[in-house]
C-alpha cells in the first residue's frame, strides 16, 4: 500500500520504524550536534550528519573519522570546541584518506576487527589535493569508506575553483569576465567515476536530496570490506550564491536536470542508477545561483546554456537516466 | 595543568556556541485551512477527518465529520463535493475522492452502528424546528448536542425534506437516509409529521418555545406560461419526483419531454427513463457549458440514454406533440428567439424550472423582512424577529443537500448563543493552504480510486443505486492520497532536513508533532522549503 510519502520524504508515522529513514529516528547519533558554525542551510552540514549516522547505526556506533581540512572541519572544530560525536582525527589537506588507511592497519594490528573507519573530506581535499593518497587507498583496496563532500569548490578559503567545479560556474578564480565567463568548458574530472576504474567493490553517489538513497547506500558500503567511495553533491549557499533554503531543492534539480547523475557501481561496472523522476531543463537549476547569473544577465547566453544542456543530455543517455 | 603537550584549553562542546543568535527570520509551525474545508458548503474539514481515515481509524474520522454534519452517508452520494473542485491534488494528478471516502465512512458507521451522544447537559430550553429537511434535521442534531429540548413539526408524511421527495432512490436509497434520521432522533429529538405551521407566532407561544428555526425548503415548482391544447398532459418535476415516494408512480407514457437545465430535470428525465420512457429528452434553452445541472449528473443520464435538445424553449403544448423553438445566444450569452420552429413527439411535459418557497407561515411572524422571495437574515442567521432563525433554500443559497446542512449547525450555534443571551459570530476563515506552499514532490504517485457504477442495462429498469461505494482498502488508498494541505501530518521532513538538529521530536506529540530549538535554529528556512504541505512559515525576528 502506497503511503502518502512513504518512499520520498524523511519519515511518515503512517510506516513503521524500520521502514523510515536513520534521520527520522529520534535516537539517531546526530553525528555533528548543534553549535557548529556552518553558514545557514548548509549542505555539507547536512550531508555530512546523514552519511555519519548512519553509518553508525550500520557500525553499531564503532567507527573512526579521519577528517581532511576543509570546511567541514573548520565549521566542526574550531579549538577547543569540537560537534563530532565519535572518534575524529584532524588530518592536513591532502593526507585524509592515508591516515584513515592508517587507522584501519592499526586496528587490524590489535586484532579489532569490530571498529570499522570512515575518511571524509570536501571536493578539494579528495578530487584535487588529497587524490594520490585516495588512489593509493583505492588500489591496495584498504578496509575504508572515504566519502567525498563535494560543493563544486574551495569554498572555505574564498570559492577558488577546484576539479570538480562545472563548466561556466563563477568563482574567484574562474570570474563571469570575457567571452566564455566562468569555468572553461573540458577541464576538471569525475572522481566516482575515476574510482570505479579502480575496481574497487563499491563506488556510489547520492545527493542531500534523496535521503532514503544515500542512507541505503551507507548502508550497502559498511556492509562491505575493502576500498569503497561514496562521493555526495552537498549544495554550498555561499558559494553557489544560492538562498539558504533552496539547498535540498538545487540538489534535486541537479539530479533532476541530469547534471549530476545518481549511481551505483562495483569493480569497474556501473550496476545501478536512480532515475530521473520530473525531469526539467538545467535552466531550472542554474537559474536560482548567482554563480550562473552571468547565463542569464544581462543577456541571455543559449549558446552556454546548450553546452551545459548537452552536458546533462550525455549524463541521461550514458547512465540511462530516464 | 596536568594537559597533554602543546594543549592550553579544556575540550569543549560546540553546544557552547548558541547559533540561535546568527537569526534573522524563525520558523513556526502553523494550521492553514485546507481547500477542502474552506469549500465546504457544510462546514466540514476534510483534511482534519481524512487524517484518521489515512490511520485506519474509520470511527474517529467519522466522529470528526459528525461535529459538523449529522449526514456523511448521505453527502457521500448526494453532495456534489465543491471540495474536490477545491482540492490541491488536483493540480497534481487527480482530486482526492474525498465524497467517496465519506460514503465509506457513513456506510461504515451504519454498519457497524456508531451512535452519537449528547455533548452537554440540558438546558431546558425547548426549540421549535419547522421542516425536517436537510437544514431542520442538521440544526435539530447539534441543537440536540448542545441540550436543547427539539421539536420538529414536518408538513409531509415523513423527514428527508428533498432528500426524500425529491432526490430519486436510484441516487439515494432510503434505507441510508432513514438510518441518518433514526440517529438524529436517537438523541432526543421529538418529530411530528403532517404537521403544518401556519402561524408560527402562535405555535411558538402555545408550546412554550424559546427560539424557532424555521427550514421549509423550496416545495413549490416554477411555472412558466405555456399555451397549450386541453390534452395537453402537464406536470411540474417536484410533484412528479414527490409522486415517487406515493403508492402510485405518475404515469408519463412512452415519449416524455422534461423542460429545464437544473440537476431536477435531469433527475426527472432519469426517473421517466425508468419507469419505462422509451424517449427523455431533456429541453434547454442554452448550450451545454451553461447548463446548471452537475456534469456528472448528465454524464450519467447520458449514459443511460436520455437525449438533449440544445438551444430549444417550448412554445406551444398540445396532445402528443410540442413546438420548440430553437433559440441562439447573444454576446451577453443570453438566448435569443430564432423564429425557426420545430415539432417533437411527447406524451408529457414536465417542467423543471426552479423551485420556491412557501413563505406565508412567517408573514405574520413581526419584524421579518421579505425581499424577491428570499427571507432577511444577520450572520447567525437570526431574522429580524426575535428568536426566530431562518435558512435552508428560504435563504439565499446554493440549492443543494449540503449547503442546507452547513445552514443547519449556522442556525444552531446561533440559536444556542442566543438562548445564552449572546450573540453568535462565525470565526473568520483562517488563511488557505495554497499550491504553491506544498512541496509536491513529496507525494508518492497515486492516481485516484473510481467508484463502481451500475451496468447500464439495471439502470435503465431499476432504481438500484448507480455509484457503488469503495471497498476498505480503496477507502484506505484513497485517503492517504490526501496531501494534508497546510496541516503536519508528521512526516519527519523537518526533523530530518535541519542541518544544526535544532527540530526536536516530541514524543508524545501535542499540538505539534514537533518543537524548533531556537538557542540554534539559524533560520536558514530548510525545514519551510522542505514541509511537504505547506506547515512551517517564517516569521521576522523582532528586532
Amino acid at each position: 500500500m502506497p503511503y502518502q510519502v512513504g518512499s520520498f520524504a524523511v519519515g511518515n508515522r503512517l510506516l513503521p520504524p524500520e521502514e523510515r529513514t536513520t534521520q527520522a529516528d529520534p535516537r539517531r547519533a546526530n553525528a555533528i550536534t548543534s553549535g557548529h558554525r556552518a553558514c545557514r542551510g548548509c549542505g555539507e552540514a547536512l550531508g555530512a550528519r546523514y552519511v555519519v549516522d548512519s553509518a553508525l547505526r550500520a557500525s553499531e556506533g564503532r567507527l573512526i573519522a579521519a577528517n581532511a581540512t576543509g570546511c567541514l572541519e573548520v565549521f566542526s572544530t574550531p579549538y577547543p570546541e569540537s560537534a563530532w560525536q565519535l572518534p575524529w582525527l584532524h588530518s592536513v589537506f591532502g593526507n585524509a584518506p592515508a591516515v584513515a588507511t592508517g587507522i584501519a592497519a592499526a586496528l587490524k594490528a590489535k586484532g579489532r576487527t569490530d571498529v570499522r573507519v570512515l575518511g571524509q573530506g570536501g571536493d578539494g581535499g579528495t578530487v584535487d589535493i588529497g587524490f594520490a593518497c585516495l588512489s593509493g587507498m583505492f588500489e591496495r583496496n584498504d578496509d575504508v569508506l572515504y566519502v567525498c563532500y563535494d560543493n563544486e569548490g574551495y569554498m572555505n578559503t574564498g570559492v577558488q575553483r577546484s576539479g570538480a567545479t562545472p563548466p561556466a560556474a563563477r568563482t574567484a578564480t574562474t570570474e563571469a569576465v570575457g567571452d566564455e565567463p566562468g569555468n572553461v568548458f573540458g577541464q576538471g574530472k569525475s572522481a566516482p567515476l575515476i574510482a570505479l576504474a579502480h575496481e574497487i567493490p563499491y563506488v556510489a553517489t547520492a545527493t542531500i536530496a534523496d535521503l532514503h538513497d544515500l542512507e541505503a547506500k551507507v548502508e550497502r558500503a559498511m556492509g562491505m570490506h575493502g576500498a569503497r567511495y561514496l562521493h555526495v553533491l552537498v549544495t554550498c549557499p555561499l558559494g553557489w550564491g544560492a538562498e539558504a533554503h533552496d539547498s535540498v531543492r538545487i540538489a534535486r534539480l541537479a539530479t533532476q536536470s541530469g547534471l549530476f547523475p545518481v549511481f551505483e557501481g562495483s569493480r569497474g561496472d556501473v550496476t545501478a542508477v536512480t532515475k530521473i523522476r520530473r525531469r526539467v531543463p538545467v535552466e531550472d537549476y542554474l537559474r536560482p545561483q548567482r554563480r550562473f547569473r552571468h547565463l542569464f544577465e544581462p543577456e541571455l547566453r543559449t549558446d552556454v546554456l546548450a553546452r551545459i544542456q548537452a552536458r546533462a543530455d550525455r549524463n541521461i543517455e550514458r547512465f540511462g537516466l530516464l | 595543568m596536568d594537559k597533554p603537550f602543546a594543549i592550553s584549553l579544556e575540550v569543549g562542546s560546540s553546544l557552547a556556541n548558541k547559533t540561535g543568535t546568527w537569526r534573522t527570520e524563525r520558523p513556526v509551525y502553523v494550521r492553514n485551512t485546507a481547500p477542502c474545508a474552506s469549500h465546504c458548503p457544510a462546514g466540514e474539514d476534510p483534511q482534519a477527518w481524512l487524517y484518521h481515515a489515512e490511520e485506519g481509524d474509520y470511527e474517529r474520522a467519522w466522529r470528526a465529520i459528525m461535529e459538523h454534519n449529522p449526514l456523511p452517508a448521505v453527502m457521500g452520494r448526494v453532495c456534489y463535493h465543491p471540495c474536490e473542485a477545491a482540492c490541491n491534488r488536483g493540480r497534481l494528478d487527480e482530486a482526492v475522492g474525498i465524497n467517496s471516502v465519506e460514503r465509506f465512512l457513513g456506510d461504515e458507521a451504519i454498519r457497524c452502528g456508531w451512535t452519537i451522544s449528547r455533548a452537554a447537559a440540558s438546558t431546558g430550553k425547548r426549540v421549535l424546528v419547522v421542516g425536517a429537511g436537510p437544514s431542520g434535521l442538521s440544526a435539530a442534531y447539534h441543537l440536540a448536542r448542545l441540550g436543547h429540548d427539539v421539536e420538529i413539526h414536518e408538513a409531509g408524511p415523513a423527514p428527508g425534506g428533498m432528500m426524500r421527495f425529491g432526490i430519486p432512490r436510484y441516487r439515494l436509497p432510503r434505507e441510508v437516509l432513514d438510518a441518518e434520521i433514526d440517529r438524529i432522533l436517537g438523541l432526543g429529538v421529538t418529530l411530528h409529521c403532517n404537521r403544518r405551521v401556519d402561524d408560527l407566532t402562535g405555535v411558538m407561544r402555545d408550546g412554550a418555545f424559546d427560539a424557532a428555526f424555521v427550514a421549509v425548503g423550496a416545495h413549490l415548482g416554477k411555472r412558466a406560461y405555456i399555451p397549450a391544447g386541453s390534452a395537453a398532459r402537464m406536470l411540474d418535476a417536484v410533484a412528479m419526483l414527490r409522486g415517487m415516494e406515493g403508492e402510485q408512480p405518475p404515469l408519463l407514457g412512452r415519449r416524455v419531454a422534461v423542460y429545464g437545465g437544473g440537476n431536477t430535470a435531469i433527475d426527472a428525465a432519469r426517473t421517466a427513463k425508468r419507469l419505462g420512457a422509451e424517449e427523455a429528452v431533456v429541453i434547454y434553452r442554452r448550450t451545454r457549458d451553461r447548463m446548471p445541472a452537475h456534469d456528472s449528473e448528465l454524464e450519467e443520464a447520458l449514459e443511460e440514454g436520455v437525449l438533449v435538445k440544445w438551444l430549444s424553449t417550448v412554445r406551444r403544448a398540445d396532445e402528443g406533440r410540442l413546438v420548440l423553438e430553437r433559440m441562439e445566444l447573444d454576446e451577453s450569452g443570453f438566448p435569443q428567439p430564432t423564429g425557426e420552429f420545430v415539432e417533437l413527439e411527447a406524451d408529457a411535459l414536465v417542467l423543471a424550472l426552479g423551485q420556491e418557497s412557501d413563505l406565508g407561515l412567517l408573514e405574520r411572524a413581526p419584524g421579518i423582512e421579505i425581499h424577491d422571495g428570499v427571507v432577511q437574515v444577520g450572520p447567525d442567521l437570526m431574522t429580524g424577529c426575535e428568536g426566530v432563525f431562518c435558512s435552508g433554500d428560504i435563504v439565499p443559497a446554493e440549492r443543494t443537500v449540503t449547503a442546507p446542512v452547513g445552514h443547519g449547525r449556522v442556525a444552531a450555534a446561533g440559536i444556542d448563543a442566543y438562548l445564552r443571551g449572546a450573540r453568535y459570530e462565525p470565526e473568520p476563515a483562517g488563511p488557505e493552504a495554497s499550491f504553491e506552499a506544498l512541496t509536491p514532490w513529496y507525494y508518492d504517485d497515486a492516481p485516484r480510486t473510481m467508484r463502481p457504477r451500475l451496468e447500464r442495462a439495471r439502470r435503465e429498469s431499476t432504481f438500484d443505486e448507480v455509484v457503488g461505494g469503495l471497498d476498505a482498502a480503496s477507502a484506505l488508498f484513497e485517503a492517504r492520497r490526501c496531501l494534508s494541505c497546510g496541516s503536519c501530518f508528521a512526516c519527519d521532513n523537518c526533523y530530518g532536513v535541519c542541518p544544526d538538529n535544532a527540530v526536536i521530536k516530541l514524543e508524545p506529540g501535542g499540538a505539534y508533532a514537533y518543537a524548533f530549538d531556537l538557542d540554534y535554529c539559524k533560520g536558514c528556512g530548510l525545514c519551510m522549503a522542505e514541509c511537504p504541505c505547506g506547515a512551517i512559515e517564517m516569521v521576522p525576528e523582532p528586532i
